[in-house]
């Protein structure tokens, strides 16, 4: 028999907030993350706003001394949030022998690009081999930010990254979820990480996906659902998640936040007017479908949708996915936001990051300002009341987000908010 | 750089990647790096590189295999700068 999953456990490193109180205040306020990044200005950047943590100050001093030198930037995220995420689920880092029954699925969409970049290039060009140490290859392979966090937790149960690009972070959940409704664990950290800077955005800020607009206007520059949308603001952080074996979590009485009910992954296949970059209609619905059907549930019942919503072309299109997946007219539309009017785009980290910030919306009753939209796009001008412009408190039962990611990979998570009997 | 110099130097820079930062309180001469700081022992490659920076000098492979003890660095580091 196929095990309930819950949340008992969040940690997040955003752009607006170091940990997961001060992403609860900068949510309710609506406090965008996004400034003007004079680094990106001198390289000649299309796009010169960007939504990167900071003053992370005694966060980072959590960090074992002696790891501090072979943890880069993505790294230090997903380290900080998987610590904040552990203790928030009353969960101490293992002693001498590893926990059997808990892994991690941290993923990263671009990973240690900086430290390829900043390191591994100059050294190999230079012909000096011998001066890159000993520290390089964790920080570069693709699983270092989930072997960190093993390390510092003492975790003995699968523990690996994933990685599908924007879809990365909602994949984690969902591949996390999956493993303990098969038994394999009973405790699963799971989430996404994404460091920042040039190397990692300039292949985006080349494509023209990337806000340029805005470059006066940092906190106006994420407009998701505007009709002056002008691509996405890229952004950095990590979020975190304890995924608990329902039965395990009642057993030792932790905090529940939320019940995991149903989830989907697919691929569109580039097929039905899919691409590498644009996800095809039908792979996101049958997604979003798929989600739905899993969780047993009557569309009807969905109060809240945490969109992907990136501020590109592609957000009208999203808005008319969820439409018609739910069957559900704009008229009897759910609330829908996008997090990333706040703090950009994180790649890999975003579904993640998301996903945290929808479980603290159903925990405490609010929908967060999906900010600069005031002009919302003409293609889906009827949904535009269901986008709250500012803090809405409202209950939400029942919430989806789903995440999509160039490949044309998709994946829908639903959630419900937990009700001790 | 007198002695005390060379002995401080090694310390410091030993000491970045002791797992068991209380382990520092009571180094000595025969303190022994992995054993009883418990540093990794991937991290002797950027030990000896901090090494090489900070004293100015190159050590070879065999003389970085040689090294266990804070005493051995700092003997090695001595008889190289000599």
């Amino acid at each position: 028999m196929k095990r309930r999953v819950v949340i008992t456990g969040l940690g997040v490193v955003a752009p607006n907030a170091r940990n997961r109180e001060e992403f609860h205040s900068a949510l309710l306020e609506g406090r965008s993350g996004i400034r003007f990044i004079p680094e990106l200005a001198d390289l000649g950047f299309g796009c010169q706003v960007a939504a990167v943590p900071v003053d992370l100050g005694a966060a980072l001093e959590k960090i074992p001394h002696s790891l501090r030198l072979s943890t880069n930037e993505s790294m230090t995220y997903a380290a900080i949030s998987a610590m904040e995420a552990f203790e928030d689920a009353g969960l101490k880092p293992a002693e001498n022998e590893p926990y059997d029954d808990i892994g991690a699925i941290i993923g990263t969409g671009i990973g240690g690009i900086d430290t390829f970049a900043e390191r591994v290039y100059p050294s190999v060009a230079e012909k000096r081999i011998k001066r890159l140490g000993s520290t390089v290859v964790e920080q570069i392979m693709m699983s270092g930010s989930a072997a960190r966090i093993a390390g510092i937790l003492g975790l003995g149960n699968q523990v690996f990254s994933n990685s599908s690009a924007c879809n990365t972070g909602t994949e984690a959940l969902i591949m996390g979820c999956q493993r303990i409704e098969l038994g394999l664990a009973q405790v699963m950290l799971v989430g996404g990480t994404e460091g920042s800077g040039p190397h990692t955005w300039a292949g985006f800020d080349a494509m023209k996906v990337l806000s340029r607009k805005f470059n006066d206007n940092p906190e106006g520059a994420s407009r998701p659902m505007s009709a002056s949308a002008a691509g996405f603001v890229p952004a950095a952080g990590a979020g975190v998640l304890v995924l608990e074996n329902l039965e395990h979590a009642e057993k030792r009485g932790a905090r529940i936040y939320a019940e995991l009910i149903g989830s989907a992954i697919n691929c569109g296949g580039m097929r039905a007017g899919g691409t590498m970059t644009m996800p095809s209609p039908a792979g996101v619905q049958k997604c979003i479908k798929q989600a739905i059907l899993a969780a047993e549930l009557d569309p009807q019942e969905i109060d809240y949708i945490n969109g992907h919503l990136t501020a590109t072309i592609a957000d009208p299109l999203e808005l008319i996915n969820w439409s018609k997946a739910l069957g559900r007219e704009p008229g009897d539309f759910p609330w829908i936001n996008s997090t990333k009017s706040l703090i950009g785009h994180s790649l890999g980290a975003a579904g993640a990051i998301e996903t945290v910030a929808t479980v603290l919306q159903m925990h405490h009753g609010f929908i967060h300002a999906s900010r600069n939209c005031e002009d919302f796009h003409p293609q889906i001008a009827d949904f535009a009341r269901h986008a709250p412009q500012s803090t809405l408190k409202v209950p939400i039962s029942v919430a989806a987000k789903a995440s999509f990611g160039f490949g044309d990979v998709n994946s829908c998570v639903i959630f419900r908010k937990w009700r001790p009997l | 750089m007198n002695n005390e110099d060379i002995y401080n130097n090694v310390v410091r820079i030993v000491s970045k990647h002791a797992k068991d930062p209380s382990a520092l309180n009571s180094i000595h001469p025969d303190t022994h790096i992995l054993n009883d700081l418990k540093v990794n022992s991937a991290r002797l490659v950027d030990i000896v590189l901090d090494f090489e920076d900070t004293f100015d000098l190159e050590i070879s492979d065999d003389d970085a295999d040689r090294i266990a003890t804070i005493g051995d660095a700092v003997k090695l580091v001595k008889a190289l700068k000599n």
